[in-house]
């Protein structure tokens, strides 16, 4: 690689990371939904999907078979561009923000960090901005299906993503308050001292913020016990009811990616993101090469386990709420109690900071 | 780099706005301005001012522009029609649009000394963080103007409050 310059090195080591990353994630995606189906059929006491390969463990692929084979349709009475555009919107935003999570301990290579793709100053806003961009996916799909269950989904998922967008917000402000930064590295950072101790969830008494941040998320993406806008009871399937084939699957793709991106916010703001639990008790164990470097990711990708699993949890075992419990829960709630949060760190870190 | 960013970027937010300009249906339309407000954000961080970016992103298209396709799909509004006043539109409007460009170009060129220069794309390769500077400002020498938005805003939803509680 001597003939290369800076930027070339730069260029072709950040394709390589894009390519990784979009391939892990999109794998990720695929084995989420067959742990989806796992989880919920244990917890209903039946298997779930066993018949394609050992455990079921190939049914992600079959299932990505039949999708891409299915027919395309496009129905006669829809706005053509924006209905094709719509899936793209949605899954696009939910794969951008994946950009800026750092994975692992800054490791770096020829001035090039191998285990984030791009470490931006502000890396906490972007994710909430390309979330908020990932409305128009949802809101667009509705109307450009033409058809009134659409249409409802679609209000209702943008009208509660709106809502729970300010509680989502003002839950992580008592983060960025105590890491005095936005970029995510430096959140990371600032609770690597103690192992589990400085976290901000245990130690950094963010665990009100920490709920706040899990319910709004919840609502965010869409999911159990708020999932109003795909409720099959009243509105057939919400939002997608007119797609099919991969346009639907990326639809799909889209909710999983979120899920996703939802846990590895609140793993890298809450439980101290690639950090091990016991900071500094086993350094001379494994503190050689690779496993030094291996280590990291390892409890990175358990953490987001963790987190899917209990995203199943809730959904296996929570009934839906109605419309005016959701949004009633979301502004004379979350929001209050996020400020007053808020306002009780600020007021901590103001006299002890 | 930053000049092929630059270029993008800013023929993106030129289309968006001819296009927010020439089409006929108001999702369209709205949907240009998003454009249009995503490709200043990202000319605002190619100049160093990331947070306004953010800020773009966030408040005018994440919030504000989905409220507008909103009530666009609310009201169902459909594709304008031709009328006579449009005919008016177009020629007070052409000659109204140029005159405001060639006064802003004039005062900014006049002003250029005063108003300061910044390298294009300067501030990406280097990571520095204005933020804190930004608040620091606006809570110290810009308390003023600040506090009386924030009030602005506030009587802006007891506005609204009034008015829903109306019909309740």
């Amino acid at each position: 690689m001597t003939h290369l310059n800076t930027f070339e090195i730069f260029l072709l080591l950040t394709i390589l990371k894009i390519v990784v990353v979009l391939v892990i994630t999109l794998t990720a995606v695929a084995y989420t939904v067959l742990l989806e189906r796992k989880v919920l059929g244990r917890m209903q006491n039946r298997w779930g999907p066993s018949r394609v390969g050992p455990f079921g463990l190939l049914q992600p692929l079959a299932d990505g078979i039949k999708l891409f084979l299915k027919e395309d349709m496009m129905p006669l009475a829809v706005e053509r561009p924006l209905f094709v555009l719509a899936p793209i919107i949605a899954l696009g935003c939910a794969l951008i923000s994946i950009a800026v999570v750092p994975f692992g301990q800054q490791t770096l290579y020829k001035g090039v960090d191998l285990f984030q793709i791009s470490d931006i100053n502000i890396g906490l806003l972007v994710i909430l901005g390309v979330t908020s961009i990932g409305v128009y996916g949802i809101a667009l799909s509705g109307w450009s299906s033409n058809n009134k269950y659409s249409l409802f989904g679609s209000l209702r998922a943008t009208a509660q993503v709106i809502s729970y967008e300010l509680a989502l917000g003002l839950s992580l402000v008592g983060v960025v308050l105590r890491a005095g930064s936005l970029s995510l590295r430096d959140i990371v950072n600032s609770q690597s001292h103690h192992g589990m101790l400085s976290w901000n969830f245990f130690g950094g008494f963010q665990i009100v913020g920490f709920f706040i941040y899990l319910m709004a998320a919840y609502a965010e993406t869409n999911r159990s016990p708020f999932d109003l806008p795909e409720a099959e009871s009243e509105l057939v399937a919400g939002y997608h009811t007119e797609y099919s084939s991969m346009k639907f699957a990326m639809f799909f793709m889209a909710e999983y990616a979120n899920m996703i991106t939802v846990a590895c916010v609140a793993t890298l703001l809450f439980f101290g993101g690639a950090n091990t639990p016991f900071g500094h008790l086993f350094d001379g164990v494994f503190n050689h090469g690779f496993i030094h470097a291996v280590l990291p990711i390892f409890w990175f990708v358990f953490k987001i386990l963790m987190f899917l699993l209990l995203y199943i949890w809730v959904r296996a075992t929570l009934p839906r709420f109605r419309y005016d419990q959701l949004m009633s829960f979301g502004w004379k709630f979350l929001l209050p109690v996020a400020m007053v949060n808020i306002l009780a760190t600020a007021l901590v870190l103001a006299f002890h900071g | 780099m930053q000049t092929a960013l630059f270029i993008i970027f800013g023929l993106a937010a030129i289309a968006g706005a001819l296009n927010l300009l020439f089409q006929r249906h108001p999702i369209n339309s709205a949907l240009s301005l998003v454009v249009v407000m995503m490709s200043l954000a990202v000319l605002y961080w190619t100049l160093g001012a990331e947070f306004l970016a953010a800020a773009q992103v966030i408040v005018y298209a994440g919030a504000v522009m989905v409220l507008f396709v909103f009530v666009v799909m609310l009201l169902n509004a459909g594709e304008e029609e031709r009328t006579s006043g449009s005919r008016i539109a177009y020629i007070a409007g052409i000659p109204g649009a140029a005159a405001i460009f060639a006064l802003l170009c004039f005062v900014f060129l006049k002003n250029k000394v005063a108003l300061g220069n910044t390298q294009l794309g300067g501030d990406l390769s280097g990571i520095v963080s204005n933020i804190t500077d930004i608040s620091h400002t606006l809570f110290t020498s810009l308390l003023l103007p600040f506090e009386a938005t924030s009030i602005l805003i506030l009587i802006a939803i007891l506005g609204a409050v009034v008015l829903a509680r109306k019909e309740l």
